[in-house]
């Protein structure tokens, strides 16, 4: 016989303004089966829960009802009390006063008999509860960060510093990222590659640190704490092993003219190439689409050239499966090219280039060596000519955010260019200066007043050129519209900041959500924002939203202190809240008749498929089987079994009819 | 190929040329060119400019009588008549108790069925087989392609695709034997229908453009628009006024161009009709004619 | 957009921007004043407000700043090339805006003076239409000349047309003419009343 007791809690004002609390504990007094119905101004207090625990050792409760706010706020609180009383937690149900009934109601004789219902729901429920107990799975202590930039190299330091194996993938040929590409960084003007790699190196050397460079994830299957990784690990055509990292093969190779990626396609690379010299790791990879031994079938130099014979024409492409405890995505962005733009040319001029490619030329490491040259002639350019917004807060190009970083990189450029050519002039076309951070401002500021850059506010309508010079068609809106006319003889574009094009593909592989942008998007804006809606798998950097150095470092950190915490833990405690497929005795076994809906229909692929046999091995028949470590309580299932074998912990067909039935 | 035209009024009076050259070069393209019965003016930026359920009633009423003819293509080569037509065509498409109010008023069904297309996407369908072989004189002269505004714009639905820096005439123009330059001011607007009553902003507008085509050592300016004809080359004494400049360039149609090629008689092309000769001094070097094709 | 009072019937008061958006669906409220528009008009530089500023002016929603929108010239010069709406970030459509400023401004009798010969070239034109069906060009100009007195311009550029078999002295007409002064009457009448 249920014995169930009633707390009707008056949050306050919250509910007991507009709800007769004292009536609702009365009227659930009568309801069968309840035994004990009290008010009280805050259940939540330890007075409050002190209450409830003594009403459960004295009244030998069965079951706790407390209506009072939502349980996303207080439900583990009541549990936890009932637990300490020696009651089965998921013995105790919530109905939700506040924001169900006295927030959204006036105080009127309805509010309060709306009140009564709720309470009565729960009550019919409860009766119906069975004792739980959560679910524990065992954690593999193994980080995957995918991605080599700034983001991955701190998260996988951080974790690996915390004591913790990780597994660092980078697509490209070394780690490093964008920040390796970059010259001096705002607003401190230090250099990126001083400052980066050092830590390139510390991740090579790193004992805790598995690092697979030219590699990509294939697939991730499993759930937080068990997680199957596969990761695809590309041939370099070199064994690594015996590379020494020499270099002779780079200097032999005579395919010279191949665009540098790393260079943003201002300087060539070799068909067989280490993407910069301060590369990690420094081996070479071939690119097999442009090297003429896989075109023409002749060459092999650099194999002829190899002191330690390192090549490998026919290496393949090597599949490694790895057990993985969580994953921190650090998959980073992409910018647009110039060629995105028809008004500034359709990337026809070579004299105007993205701010990536200005980056290289203001690099000590770049095809310039630092000198400023525009790509045309390699002259130094006397008119400099920076666009902000290229692209971004464009609804028009489908591109409406903010890039956030360009107001600063543009500031930083043409401070950077005015330093380098003292005659030179920069002008700047924007439309708002968005530096909020530490020191931006004042960055900002000095670019205007120190380095006298030209700041005008408006944008440019067109690009074009003539007689060598390019011709920049501008507004002046602070000078009432004023038409402004350059003569450049280099434009830079601060294009937008976007997704990586294959976002959205890397996504759909770990099952994680992302925006209309193709940005990953986080658990929560405010409160978790560095984990994602599938828990064990957590984000750093520009592949969450734009954002700059400081703050992807900032969020890398967090992301790898959220993986450390969850690895101070040998198992995981879940909520019991999962389907099961009902089991009977011989020779039914189960009223699954092995339909298999289940399997196509759940999204979280947590349907197993079961073998029952007999004495002699022999097979009986297949049912179907939750693997309750992965499933997450959605209750497709449920919905579509046609026997009715299938029933969500928690939440049965039974407790919720006569939830209905009571209403 | 069997195609309605919509000369429009421009083609029955000061740009008659293109008319003429059009239906010179149509009978060797293949291209079988069947009048609008009775059409009317489209009401071009005027109606525009004052009425815009005049501004689509003029060119419905054209619409409804290609309909009435059978007609499923209908070729308006004036891009001004173009624009006007296409836009209508498209508003009516997607507001249905418009297109009903507006049949009503011009007294017409109309059910939109008849499609609209533009010079350039007719003569490039037509010269697409064989056009190499009925060359006669290639039209070996640095040619700048002016494309003009409607042509281009508005970008849904325009004739060209790359809106700044269209290819289609282009294309043309190498099939006709002649080299397209690269310019700045393919799309830049020449002041259309300014034309009389501010011709002082057409002679700025217009003499940028002459101006850039000259400094890139282009031998002619080749359009498709009659308006843009007007401002070009009937207005030239106005831009050379204005600049202090003279420009011997001469502006031809897309159909005499290609005429030419096709070695039509030039009076048949309307060649004679034009303010600034059709005519160049000599056959000038490509290698060397870097510099403007000005006359001091 | 749905102007205030509008649903009951009551007068109602809107702003110019509102009743813009109302009558062609253009915001002017869109603009984040970027002046790529004016940057790319080509006529930007004759106008007495720019067109970025146009819409400044409707985003007050004061009527004595929408009143200065109405009374300029530059909705009288814009020569709806489009390449303001193309360049656009916002996707405003200026030129149809512009459209719907001129007409306004006729209705409410604000007109900018040197709106007059542009005016009085479309109200020739329109008339010429009105009268043939086609537009015919000699009568056109003799007509534009009468409209605003400016009896000498292009005096010169008459006869050479004329030589060269560009103009037609005689006027030509339709036989649908009828039923085009059909649609003049029917749209021009009750113009007013519409809006």
């Amino acid at each position: 016989m249920a014995r169930i007791g009633v707390f009707i809690c008056h949050c306050g004002e919250n509910i007991g303004s507009t709800v007769d609390c004292a009536a609702v504990a009365k009227a659930a007094g009568e309801l069968p089966g309840v035994v004990h119905s009290v008010d009280y101004k805050y259940m939540c207090s330890d007075p409050g829960q002190s209450m409830i625990k003594d009403a459960i050792r004295t009244q030998k409760l069965t079951g706790v009802v407390v209506g009072a706010c939502s349980p996303r706020m207080h439900e583990p609180t009541f549990r936890r009390a009932c637990n300490e009383a020696g009651l089965n937690p998921f013995l105790c149900e919530m109905a939700n006063l506040r924001e169900h009934c006295s927030w959204v109601h006036e105080k009127l004789p309805d509010t309060t008999a709306k009140a009564i219902d709720l309470v009565r729901i729960l009550v019919e429920k409860v009766k119906r509860n069975k004792p739980l107990s959560s679910i524990k799975v065992p954690v593999t202590k193994r980080a995957l960060v995918l991605g080599g930039g700034i983001a991955g190299i701190q998260a996988a330091l951080d974790i690996a510093g915390a004591g913790h194996e990780v597994v660092l993938v980078e697509r490209s040929p070394s780690i490093g990222g964008h920040m390796a590409q970059l010259s001096e960084t705002f607003p401190t003007l230090d250099c990126s590659q001083c400052i980066l790699t050092p830590r390139m190196v510390e991740v090579a050397q790193h004992p805790n640190i598995t690092l697979y460079t030219y590699s990509e994830l294939e697939s991730l299957e499993g759930f937080i704490g068990n997680f199957k990784a596969t990761i695809r690990k590309r041939a370099r055509g070199v064994d690594e092993k015996l590379c020494t990292g020499c270099g002779v093969c780079t200097q032999k190779c005579p395919n010279k003219k191949i665009p540098s990626e790393f260079n943003e396609h201002l300087g060539t690379r070799p068909a067989i190439y280490v993407p910069f010299p301060q590369a990690v790791p420094n081996k070479p990879v071939i690119d097999r689409d442009r090297c003429t031994y896989y075109s023409k079938g002749k060459c092999q130099v650099c194999a002829k050239m190899c002191p330690t014979k390192a090549i490998r024409y026919d290496q393949e492409d090597e599949l490694i499966t790895i057990d993985i405890g969580a994953v921190v995505a650090a998959t980073g962005f992409t910018i647009k090219g110039t060629d995105f733009f028809p008004e500034y040319g359709y990337g026809q001029y070579p004299n105007v280039i993205t701010g990536l490619q200005f980056e290289r030329l203001a690099s000590a490491s770049g095809p310039t060596l630092g000198v400023i040259r525009r790509p045309s002639d390699n002259e130094i350019p006397e008119n400099v000519v920076f666009i902000a917004c290229a692209g971004s807060r464009d609804s028009a190009k489908r591109l409406s955010y903010c890039s956030k970083i360009c107001c600063m990189y543009t500031a930083k450029h043409a401070m950077l260019y005015k330093h380098k050519v003292h005659e030179g002039r920069a002008h700047v076309f924007y439309m708002d200066i968005r530096a909020g951070g530490k020191m931006y401002d004042e960055f900002v500021r000095r670019a205007i007043e120190e380095d006298q850059v030209n700041y005008i506010r408006g944008r440019v309508s067109r690009v074009f050129e003539r007689n060598g010079k390019m011709i920049v068609k501008g507004v002046d809106t602070l000078l009432n519209g004023q038409s402004i006319e350059i003569e450049a003889d280099l434009v830079v574009l601060a294009t937008a900041m976007t997704a990586q094009p294959d976002a959205e593909a890397t996504a759909q592989r770990m099952k994680i959500s992302y925006d209309a942008d193709h940005f990953l998007s986080e658990a929560h804006p405010k409160l978790r924002p560095v984990e994602m809606n599938t828990a064990g798998i957590f984000v750093a950097g520009a592949c969450q939203a734009p954002k700059d150095i400081p703050e992807t470092v900032a969020q890398a950190s967090a992301a790898a202190s959220k993986v450390v915490g969850l690895f101070s833990r040998s198992e995981l405690a879940r909520e019991p809240v999962v389907a099961t497929v009902n089991r009977t005795a011989p020779p039914l076994f189960s009223t699954c008749v092995g339909c298999f809906l289940c399997e196509t229909a759940c999204p979280y692929q947590a349907i197993e498929r079961d073998d029952i046999r007999g004495r002699d091995g022999q097979l009986i028949r297949q049912v179907a089987k939750v693997n309750q470590g992965v499933c997450q309580g959605c209750g497709t299932c449920v919905a579509l079994c046609r026997s009715k074998a299938i029933d969500l912990q928690g939440f049965t067909n039974e407790q919720v009819f006569a939830e209905l039935l009571a209403v | 190929m069997k195609i309605g035209l919509y000369p429009g009024c421009s083609l029955e009076g000061s740009s008659r040329e293109y008319l003429e050259s059009l239906q010179a070069i149509a009978p060797v393209l293949g291209l079988e060119l069947a009048e609008v019965p009775d059409w009317n003016c489209c009401g071009a930026s005027a109606a525009h400019s004052l009425n815009h359920k005049l501004a689509l009633a003029l060119p419905a009423r054209v619409l409804a009588l290609a309909e009435q003819a059978g007609m499923d293509k209908l070729l308006v080569p004036c891009s001004a008549c173009l624009n006007r037509l296409s836009t209508t065509r498209a508003e009516l498409i997607k507001n249905e108790a418009l297109r009903r109010e507006i049949a009503e008023v011009i007294e017409l069904s109309l059910t939109c069925r008849t499609r609209v297309t533009d010079v350039l996407s007719v003569l490039a369908k037509a010269t697409a087989n064989g056009f190499s072989e009925k060359i006669r004189q290639p039209f070996a002269r640095r040619v700048a392609c002016y494309y003009g505004c409607y042509l281009t714009r508005p970008v849904e639905g325009a004739a060209c695709r790359r809106t700044e820096d269209p290819q289609e005439m282009d294309a043309l123009m190498k099939l006709a034997g002649a080299d397209p330059i690269p310019w700045a001011f393919k799309v830049e607007c020449c002041g259309a229908g300014l034309s009389l009553s501010r011709t002082s902003s057409v002679a700025e507008l217009a003499g940028r453009v002459v101006e850039d085509a000259a400094l890139r050592g282009a031998e002619a300016i080749v359009v498709a628009c009659p308006m843009c004809h007007t401002n070009l080359d009937l207005r030239r004494s106005n831009i050379e006024q204005n600049l202090g400049t003279r420009f011997a360039m001469p502006v031809l149609y897309v159909t005499q161009v290609l005429g030419l090629a096709l070695g039509i008689d030039e009076r048949a092309l309307g060649l004679h009709r034009h303010e600034v000769p059709v005519r160049w001094e000599k056959k000038a070097n490509h290698q060397d004619t870097q510099a403007p094709s000005e006359v001091k | 957009m749905i102007c205030h009072g509008q649903e009951d019937g009551e007068h109602a008061h809107c702003t110019l921007a509102e009743e813009a958006e109302h009558a062609v669906g253009v915001s002017a409220f869109e603009c984040y004043q970027c002046g790529k528009c004016t940057a790319g008009c080509p006529l930007a530089a004759e106008m007495d407000w720019s067109p970025h500023q146009i819409l400044r002016l409707l985003q007050y929603a004061a009527p004595e700043l929408e009143e200065q929108a109405l009374r300029s010239l530059s909705i009288w010069l814009c020569l709806t090339c489009e390449q303001c709406v193309t360049r656009c970030p916002q996707e405003i459509d200026l030129p149809r805006l512009m459209e719907y400023l001129r007409q306004q401004s006729l209705e409410r009798g604000l007109m900018h003076p040197q709106g007059r010969d542009i005016l009085a070239f479309h109200e020739a034109f329109l008339d010429s239409v009105r009268k043939h069906g086609r537009l015919q060009e000699v009568g056109l100009v003799a007509n534009y000349k009468l409209k605003t007195g400016h009896l000498l311009q292009d005096v010169l550029v008459a006869p050479r047309l004329l030589a060269r078999g560009k103009l037609k002295l005689l006027p030509q007409g339709i036989k649908g003419k009828a039923a085009v002064r059909r649609i003049f009457e029917r749209l021009q009448h009750d113009e007013g009343k519409e809006e």
